[in-house]
């Protein structure tokens, strides 16, 4: 039986016998008897060895593919070694979230500069400490700009479907009505104005969008503003070394999947959601936020801040019901984002955009033609010359794993890591088989 | 200590990422960023040895005893680690095909059927991240129901006035209204009162059991009763399973669903405030709601399922897959018989600690107590002025991690204790000693006490500047 218990049954013996028990079952006295449990149907313990041979074996029926050109809202970049070894040193790994400001300077510092780097890469005033994903703050997003009067969501068709359908999971319990645009690729900002109404409070766009495509952001932002609406970006992180951020783009609320910093794939999650606004907007953050003071010698320290909006105190009247976020994944992209710096995030979404674009050329030759024309990051969408569920199927078999298939047509992706040599060798593959 | 932003120098980095090997390929001047970002610039040691001292001003379970209440701060096995860092589980995309993904969908479908079984329930979803987010995906599984019976009067949500903050904040999130009921003489809940709130408007009844005191309810069957004979349905938070697991089960004491937190009842840790997980758990009537994408098998395939009538998604993937992986991994080592053993020795040490501590403080209640246990130190407050927070901003001192203070807010000068079934003997009588040399300390120099923690990196941070005027980000000096 395998467990981590440090006591023998001896000791827990005596433990009992000071406390006037007889048994630990006689602790459970208050249990009525005809609800305790007969018999639990889980296999025995085993030993370290056999799980660990248990749980490799079941790892095994995964096929994870060393040439992958498939993004759509989850993303293969490089991680630098130095962020793994940072991120499961065993105080960061083991600690709870930082109520005892005393002990917990590190955790606290650490999220500080997270909401710093935030603030720098998306050019807005304040950050959050994190929410669960980019689709969960995408929907708490909305309801920062929510009041009593507005209470509809104006969201662009061309994000992506699944952050799509977790707004709409939150909107409607909280009878938030969500409109979506009939854009097919690209958000037209013309006909996004007609859709806004007096309860509208807020547009949301994703920029790259699903397709890939540099939204018209500004555009949509003087739109919005001149009605008195405010706007949501939805923004892939790595994407903010080359492109205009959030807040050159005059943007109220900024959020994305913070994944491509430094988190690998893992089947979807743990991810991050990251949050950052302007400091008018700064009260109705949900969740943690670190914030500096002093303590009593005027030393600096930082502390969990603006409690007043949180659960703990304010229960039903609380801005969000967030207790435990993704505080290491914010560890994560923070460490990331210190060992890339500036110029290594601008050199890594310069590699994505240019690989992407080498990859669109490319593709193009061998027939398969780009669905629009518009500029893009490191996505895009073409047709495919072939049954696109025929041709994943043949390059499985080679190693390779196609972009994403969307009814007839392909959503290819590209980062740093899809080097020209990898590139080169998909195009020989695709020709072998078309 | 300094800030990255204050070791960064110019031009300092990493080199991290070759050259591009194609051509540059043109971008419109409007989309380019115009302002760089103003990143901390590095050297890979600078790095390194500001992430060891940050380390150094951490405490973690590793760094000695937690008994943070309701926080269930066990050790976290380090297999459970290794595993979650297969490559094979690393490096799988969330949207490649169902057959290149069995051995994921087998760690999801292997972890959904043992949790059903250790809570007595038919179905399960592992997609919320955290106890909040499951909480809020199980109250919208009561919300489907009702709507599908077209009983949309029922907008009523109780919640007991013991209960953790964030089931009353779930409740408005998930469109309800909260209705709070008070605890009786015994801690428990008043049924009288509950009998009373209970109608044609009750949606349900969240409840943590043992509830946030550290007491098993014994009106358990009479409480779901209640609420089942108004028309309500039941909701366990499972927040506490850790007193219980193996031994008594939420769906045998009339729960209709359940959220689980992996990061505290099955070994997972808490990094600092997440990731967790938060699955969510039902009887068979709720399955058809559960959100999308859960695992099913078939033959001997595992497959991605919507239920008919999903409430939809609560997150964009299937849920925080490694953390899911890290709690399979321990599920298997410790199986039935370790998860009994758990249970029963995390109640044993609750007890023992109490049971040594009430020799000079007061507890909450004078009853046998579950996983943990609640002391009021409002009499040692007004006989010393030293209060719940002296005594645990003063245990800092003595290396052990505070207890959960002024929680809950039913008891006055609240510290709540959880020594979990990872502490040995020899711990928690170290700590005993610690606090019962708090309490004489308490009377012989409150003054010390008042200003304590004496020899942490800094004091008592001055909280209400900290919120008057925030400083929310590092700002460079010009």
């Amino acid at each position: 039986m395998g467990n981590y218990i440090p006591d023998t049954v001896s000791i827990q013996k005596e433990m009992l016998q000071s406390i006037g028990k007889e048994s630990i079952d006689a602790l459970y006295e208050d249990v009525p008897s005809n609800v305790r449990l007969k018999e639990l149907h889980i296999p025995e313990g085993k030993p370290e060895m056999a799980v660990a041979s248990a749980m490799k074996k079941i790892a095994a029926q995964n096929k994870v593919y060393d040439s992958l050109f498939r993004g759509a809202g989850a993303y293969r970049h490089y991680i630098p070694a130095i962020v793994k070894g940072i991120v499961t040193k065993e105080e960061f790994l083991t600690a709870y979230t930082p109520y005892q400001a005393e002990i917990s300077q590190g955790v606290l510092q650490s999220i500080f500069e997270y909401q710093t780097q935030i603030c720098e890469l998306t050019g807005l005033d304040v950050s959050n400490a994190s929410v669960y994903d980019g689709a969960v703050a995408a929907a708490e997003a909305v309801f920062m700009t929510i009041d009593k009067n507005k209470t509809e969501a104006l969201v662009s068709n061309t994000i992506d479907p699944r952050v799509l359908e977790v707004i709409r999971t939150y909107g409607e319990s909280r009878n938030v009505r969500i409109t979506v645009t009939d854009d097919l690729y690209k958000t037209d900002a013309t006909k996004l104005a007609d859709l806004i109404n007096e309860n509208t409070a807020c547009v949301l766009v994703q920029s790259p969008n699903y397709y890939g495509i540099i939204e018209d952001v500004e555009e949509i932002v003087s739109i919005a503003h001149e009605k008195k609406i405010k706007v949501i970006e939805s923004v892939n992180p790595i994407s903010l070394g080359l492109l205009k951020s959030p807040g050159e783009l005059g943007v109220d609320i900024a959020v994305g999947e913070g994944q491509p910093l430094g988190m690998p794939l893992s089947f979807g999650g743990p991810y991050l959601g990251f949050m950052a606004t302007t400091k008018e907007l700064t009260r109705k953050l949900p969740g943690r936020i670190v914030g500096q003071t002093t303590d009593h010698e005027g030393r600096r320290c930082f502390v969990l801040t603006l409690q007043a909006r949180e659960q703990h105190i304010r229960r039903e009247k609380a801005s969000s019901n967030i207790c435990s976020n993704e505080a290491l994944c914010a560890m994560t992209a923070s460490v990331y984002l210190a060992a890339v710096g500036p110029e290594g995030l601008h050199k890594v979404a310069k590699n994505c955009y240019d690989h992407a674009h080498y990859l669109k050329e490319s593709l193009a030759s061998i027939g398969f033609k780009a669905v629009n024309e518009e500029p893009f990051f490191h996505e895009f969408l073409t047709d495919s010359p072939i049954d696109p569920v025929v041709l994943e199927k043949k390059l499985k078999e080679k190693g390779i794993l196609i972009g994403l298939i969307k009814d007839d047509k392909i959503l290819w992706c590209a980062t740093e890591l899809n080097d020209k040599e990898e590139i080169d060798h998909l195009i020989k593959a695709i020709r072998e088989v078309i | 200590m300094k800030l990255l932003f204050e070791l960064s120098s110019e031009n300092k980095k990493l080199d991290l990422i070759p050259d591009c090997d194609v051509r540059s390929y043109e971008l419109e001047d409007k989309y380019l960023r115009k302002e760089k970002p103003g990143l901390p610039e590095l050297s890979e040691v600078d790095l390194s040895r500001h992430y060891t001292e940050l380390c150094k001003q951490t405490f973690g379970v590793n760094d000695g005893f937690y008994p943070l209440g309701s926080c269930t701060m066990k050790y976290n096995p380090r297999i459970d680690e290794e595993m979650a860092s297969l490559r094979d589980f690393t490096d799988v995309h969330p949207l490649q095909g169902e057959d290149s993904i069995q051995g994921s969908l087998e760690v999801l479908y292997r972890t959904q059927e043992l949790l059903c079984e250790i809570t007595g329930m038919d179905g399960m979803s592992l997609q919320p991240a955290a106890g909040a987010h499951g909480e809020y995906t199980g109250l919208l599984l009561i919300r489907r129901y009702h709507q599908a019976r077209h009983d949309e009067e029922r907008v009523n949500i109780i919640v007991p006035d013991s209960a953790h903050g964030t089931n009353p904040a779930s409740a408005v999130m998930a469109g309800f209204k909260v209705i709070n009921v008070p605890s009786n003489a015994d801690g428990g809940v008043d049924l009288d009162e509950l009998r009373k709130v209970v109608g044609k408007d009750t949606a349900g009844l969240m409840l943590t059991n043992p509830n946030t005191l550290g007491l098993f309810d014994p009106n358990i069957l009479e409480i779901t009763k209640i609420i089942h004979e108004a028309g309500g349905l039941c909701y366990y938070d499972g927040a506490n399973l850790n007193a219980i697991m193996g031994r008594v089960r939420p769906g045998d004491m009339g729960f209709d669903c359940i959220h689980l937190n992996l990061h505290k009842t099955f070994g997972t840790p808490h990094g600092g405030g997440g990731p967790g997980s938060g699955p969510v758990g039902c009887k068979e009537f709720l399955k058809e709601y559960l959100p999308m994408e859960t695992v099913k098998k078939e033959g001997d395939r595992y497959v991605l399922h919507n239920a008919e009538h999903s409430l939809g998604r609560v997150r964009s993937y299937y849920g925080n897959f490694l953390v899911i992986v890290k709690a399979l991994t321990y599920i298997l080592t410790l199986g039935r018989e370790g998860i009994i053993a758990s249970s029963g020795k995390a109640v044993l040490n609750a007890n023992y600690m109490m049971n040594a501590l009430k020799k000079c403080y007061d507890v909450a209640y004078e009853r046998t107590c579950m996983h943990e246990f609640v002391l009021c130190l409002e009499g040692l407050k007004k006989e010393t002025g030293v209060s719940a927070m002296d005594i645990a901003k003063a245990s800092l001192d003595y290396g052990v991690h505070p207890p959960t203070m002024y929680f809950p807010l039913i008891v006055h000068e609240a510290l709540m204790f959880e020594p979990t079934e990872t502490e040995s003997k020899e711990v928690i009588d170290n700590a005993i000693a610690v606090y019962t040399k708090l309490y004489e300390l308490a009377h012989e120099d409150p003054e010390y006490l008042h200003s304590a923690p004496h020899d942490q990196p800094i004091g008592r941070p001055n909280e209400t500047e900290a919120a008057r005027n925030p400083i929310l980000r590092y700002q460079k000096e010009c």
